[in-house]
Order: structure tokens, then C-alpha cells, then sequence
């Protein structure tokens, strides 16, 4: 299976089974629309007579040579021989954790998946310790032979817990040399509470830190809001950059969510990079349409086009020698994660789970409060290990929309929590993600397309 | 070659036969997790 599209004047190719990408002239591209395996030692008459009209035969008969040397590397009409590694998707060690540590918090965020703190439970709690020292046991006690742990803070807003936050980072430690394995803290916050003694204590234990923030004044305040209603961008803003800075701008991110209301996100980003972040992360809100401020498939072509505007901003800004990375254009062609990873997925029920204040187990943080997905709890000692395998076989050869997809190796199938969510099955696409998706990863790949075309034509010169 | 330029190492396939160990990091489609999207994700082994 190949993907070929045109973007910023580049013709891009994408081999899926190889992850080839080559760049290539009309000719190609074109020729790529005629011929396909098995192929003939010779270009075909026919397939000559057809492209003769625009090119010159000695350059089609050079073309498909060229066509046919990537076919037999394997990196070009390479096979899908993948099924057979689908066996490996079984139930694996639990790795990785998200401890809602607090489910509540001090925004009332227009757009919150977790319904402003409480996951629309309808209530607002508090881990306790004891709790929170027995979803770290369950953690190290489940891990197998995973000597990284990752346990990620999370709420509503953690800090609102802070004193329980810093007792389950000093228990996880103490615990580490028993068990020969090391624990990567992280936590997402919104800044509101934090200051100096939180900043140093996150910087000293926390592997990463997310920073929540959208962008612009303006479009930060019309939705995430204080509990009064006014905007909470001017007091958070220099909290971050100071936490962003007291780690020298390593391992975080500043995080914000787009929305109807801010089709013109890129600005956000150039904001955020503007006033001084390098990490940045601003991603489509996943709502209920009918919300006013949900993306629907009518705002596809606005964001689409944003998003190329984005990744040239991106270019413009590498010539200038203003580099960041933004979270959804990151891709590494050649050292990324192997194939069984990229058939696994997200590993959530599976390798990753979240717990509540209660000490439920779900199988990550946006499946908290769906009884159905409720695998067990922490403090009564149960864990369904049938919800487990069934999520470690959210692999994509089990998803009959991902199978086919050119972007299946990137996105893994996507998120199981939004396919469920919004398109009422773990193993179903949920399509205006999937569009969003495959946006971003042409627009990625274009980006490093047109490095390696830079590159290329200074080789040249 | 003329007519088509390949950008990388397009070694997939390879990573399959060895892949698998579980060591990488945890991933998720959002940023808010502190983890990585399975696209940019690096193999830890």
C-alpha cells in the first residue's frame, strides 16, 4: 500500500508496510497512478503511450526502472506481513499509571472531559494517602520485569493535593531499590496553585511536567475560567514560564486545547512559542457536537488548512534558526518505535491504567465513570483481567477501519477512549479524529520532506 | 536516481523481528498524558 499527496509544492510518497517515504518528480507521481506489482521488466507500452502525452518516453522508461529497484528493495508496493505479529498483542505487565490524585479542581473549564474535576460523578474527591500508597504497590507489584515505572499526576488539578502528591512521590522511592525498578513521575497542571517550593519540588522528581494553558489571553479566558468566571491567564502565565525555565526548558510542555471558537490556532502556538515555550502541544477539543464550541466534520477543512499554515510557520521559523517542536507534528522516520509497538497502540487496560480517588481501576483517565470499563478497585483487591485482554487486543489488525489505513502505523488505531466515547465501540474509528489525524501526519511528514529536499539540493549545489 | 529522492531508512519490517520488548515509554494521542504519540515515540531498547 502506498500513500502519495501533494503538499507545499512537494510530491510526497509513503510506503505504509516499509515506512519508506521518497520524494518524487511528476513523472513519478503520475506513473504511481499506472503501475503496480507485480511488474514487468520493461516498462509497459501502454503505460508509456499513456504518460507520453506530458513526458518524454526515455524518461518513463527511467521512471519505472527507478519504480521497480525501490519495489524490489522492499520499500516501495511493500507487503503487508504484519497480521502474523498481531499474536504478540497479549496481555503485558502494567507499566504505566495516571493517579487521579485529586478529582476536583479550581478551573471550570468550558470544554473538560472530566466535567470540570469530578468526571461528571457528581463528586469531588480527594486520594488519600493509604489509597495512593496502594495504587503504587499494585503498580510494582504488576510490572513484571518493567524496571520504568511511569506514574502520572493527574486530576481535576493535582496540586490541590500537593501534601499527598509529595508523600506518594517519597513512598515511590523508597520502594524503588527493593523492587529493582524506577519510577517516572509526571504531573499535569493547571498553575494556578503552583509557587516556588512546588516548582523545585517538581523539578527535582518530575520527569515531565504539562503545563495547561491554550494560547492567547483571549482565547485562554473565554474558556477556562475560575470558579468566579473570569479568565486565569494572567496568573498562571509567569508561573510557567518560571517552572519552564527553573528546568532549562526540558521535558515539558505547554498544552493547550483548540475549539471551534479558535480556528486560527497556529496563532496560539506562535504565542505560546512567542513568549518563550519550545514544547508545545495544542490539540482539537473531542467534544459532544452538540456543544458550541465542538469541531465537527464542517470545520475539517478550516482545520486542515490551519494546520498548513502551522507547518509552514514551522519551516519559516527553522530558517531563522527558531526551532520548537510541536507535539503533533513530531515524528521520527527512522528511529521511532518498532512495528509491534505501532500495533499495540496506547497500551491503555492493558500496560496503562488510571485509578480514582476511590482506588477504581479504569483502563486510562477518560474511561473514568463508565461502569462498564471498571476493572477492579485497589483497596478491595480486585482486578478484572478479562477487561485486560480484551484491551490487549485493541491491536490494529483487530480494527477493521485501521487495517486499511495508510496512517495505521502512526496513529496505532487511535484512541480507544474516543473510538468508545464517540463511536460507541474501543475497536471502531472514530472518523473526525482519524481525518484530524491523517492531516497532521502528511503535514509532519512534509515538514521533513522538505528539510531533506533543502538538504538535498545544497548537496547538489 | 533521477526521478525519486528516499528521505530515510524505511526500516519497519526490520524492528518487527525484534520488536516487542515493552521497555518504551507509555503513549498516548495527547500531550496532557506527559507521554509521547506512538509517532514520535523513541525505542528504548
Amino acid at each position: 500500500m502506498i500513500h502519495k499527496y501533494k503538499l507545499n509544492g512537494l510530491n510526497i510518497v509513503l510506503d505504509v508496510h516499509s515506512g519508506g517515504v521518497h520524494l518524487v518528480d511528476e513523472l513519478t507521481y503520475d506513473m504511481l497512478d499506472n503501475v503496480k506489482p507485480p511488474f514487468e521488466e520493461k516498462c509497459p507500452e501502454k503505460v508509456i503511450e499513456k504518460l507520453s502525452r506530458f513526458y518524454a518516453p526515455e524518461d518513463i522508461k527511467s521512471c519505472y526502472e527507478e519504480v521497480v529497484e525501490l519495489y524490489n528493495d522492499g520499500i516501495l508496493f511493500s507487503e503487508d506481513d504484519y497480521e502474523k505479529f498481531a499474536k504478540y498483542s497479549v496481555a503485558s505487565p502494567v507499566k504505566a499509571m495516571c493517579l487521579l490524585v485529586e478529582q476536583d479542581c479550581n478551573l471550570r473549564c468550558e470544554y473538560c472531559f472530566a466535567s470540570t474535576g469530578d468526571y461528571g460523578l457528581g463528586k469531588r474527591m480527594h486520594m488519600d494517602f493509604e489509597t495512593g500508597k496502594k495504587a503504587l504497590d499494585f503498580l510494582l507489584e504488576n510490572s513484571g520485569d518493567r524496571e520504568n515505572l511511569e506514574l502520572d499526576f493527574f486530576g481535576g488539578e493535582p496540586l490541590m493535593n500537593w501534601d499527598v502528591v509529595k508523600k506518594l512521590v517519597e513512598y515511590g522511592r523508597s520502594r524503588e531499590k527493593e523492587y529493582g525498578k524506577r519510577f517516572r513521575f509526571t504531573i499535569t497542571t493547571n498553575g494556578m496553585l503552583l509557587d516556588e517550593e512546588k516548582m523545585d519540588f517538581i523539578n527535582k522528581e518530575m520527569s515531565n511536567v504539562v503545563m495547561s494553558i491554550d494560547g492567547r489571553k483571549c482565547v485562554n479566558d473565554r474558556v477556562r475560567k475560575r470558579v468566579d468566571g473570569t479568565g486565569c491567564y494572567d496568573r498562571i502565565m509567569d508561573k510557567f514560564k518560571t517552572l519552564a525555565q527553573k528546568r532549562n526548558y526540558e521535558n515539558y510542555y505547554v498544552r493547550g486545547t483548540f475549539t471551534k471558537y479558535n480556528l486560527d490556532f497556529a496563532e496560539d502556538v506562535v504565542h505560546l512559542y512567542d513568549e518563550g515555550f519550545d514544547q508545545i502541544s495544542v490539540e482539537p477539543v473531542v467534544a459532544d457536537p452538540a456543544m458550541s464550541y465542538a469541531l465537527t466534520e464542517k470545520d475539517l477543512p478550516a482545520i486542515f488548512s490551519e494546520y498548513e499554515r502551522l507547518a509552514n510557520i514551522i519551516l519559516e521559523h527553522d530558517k531563522q534558526g527558531k526551532h520548537f517542536n510541536f507535539f503533533h507534528f513530531m515524528l521520527d522516520l527512522d528511529q521511532g518505535p518498532c512495528a509491534i509497538k505501532r500495533l499495540r497502540g496506547c497500551g491503555s487496560g492493558n500496560e496503562y491504567v488510571a485509578i480514582t480517588p476511590e482506588g477504581d481501576i479504569y483502563p486510562c483517565h477518560q474511561f473514568v465513570g463508565y461502569e462498564e470499563y471498571k476493572m477492579g478497585n485497589i483497596n478491595e483487591g480486585t482486578f478484572n483481567t478479562d477487561i485486560k485482554n480484551e484491551f490487549a487486543k485493541t491491536h490494529i489488525y483487530n480494527k477493521e477501519d485501521c487495517k486499511k489505513c495508510w496512517a495505521k502505523f502512526y496513529c496505532s488505531g487511535g484512541c480507544n477512549a474516543n473510538n468508545f466515547i464517540y463511536a460507541g465501540n474501543v475497536l471502531t474509528a472514530h472518523k473526525f479524529s482519524c481525518e484530524v489525524q491523517k492531516k497532521r501526519l502528511e503535514c509532519a511528514i512534509m515538514i521533513k520532506a522538505a528539510k531533506a529536499a533543502e538538504e538535498a539540493e545544497k548537496a547538489s549545489e | 536516481m533521477k526521478h525519486i529522492i528516499t528521505i530515510n531508512k524505511a526500516n519497519l519490517k526490520k524492528t518487527a523481528a525484534k520488536g516487542g520488548c515493552g521497555k518504551c515509554q507509555a503513549s498516548c494521542q495527547s500531550a496532557c498524558k506527559t507521554s509521547c504519540t506512538v509517532a514520535n515515540q523513541k525505542c528504548e531498547k
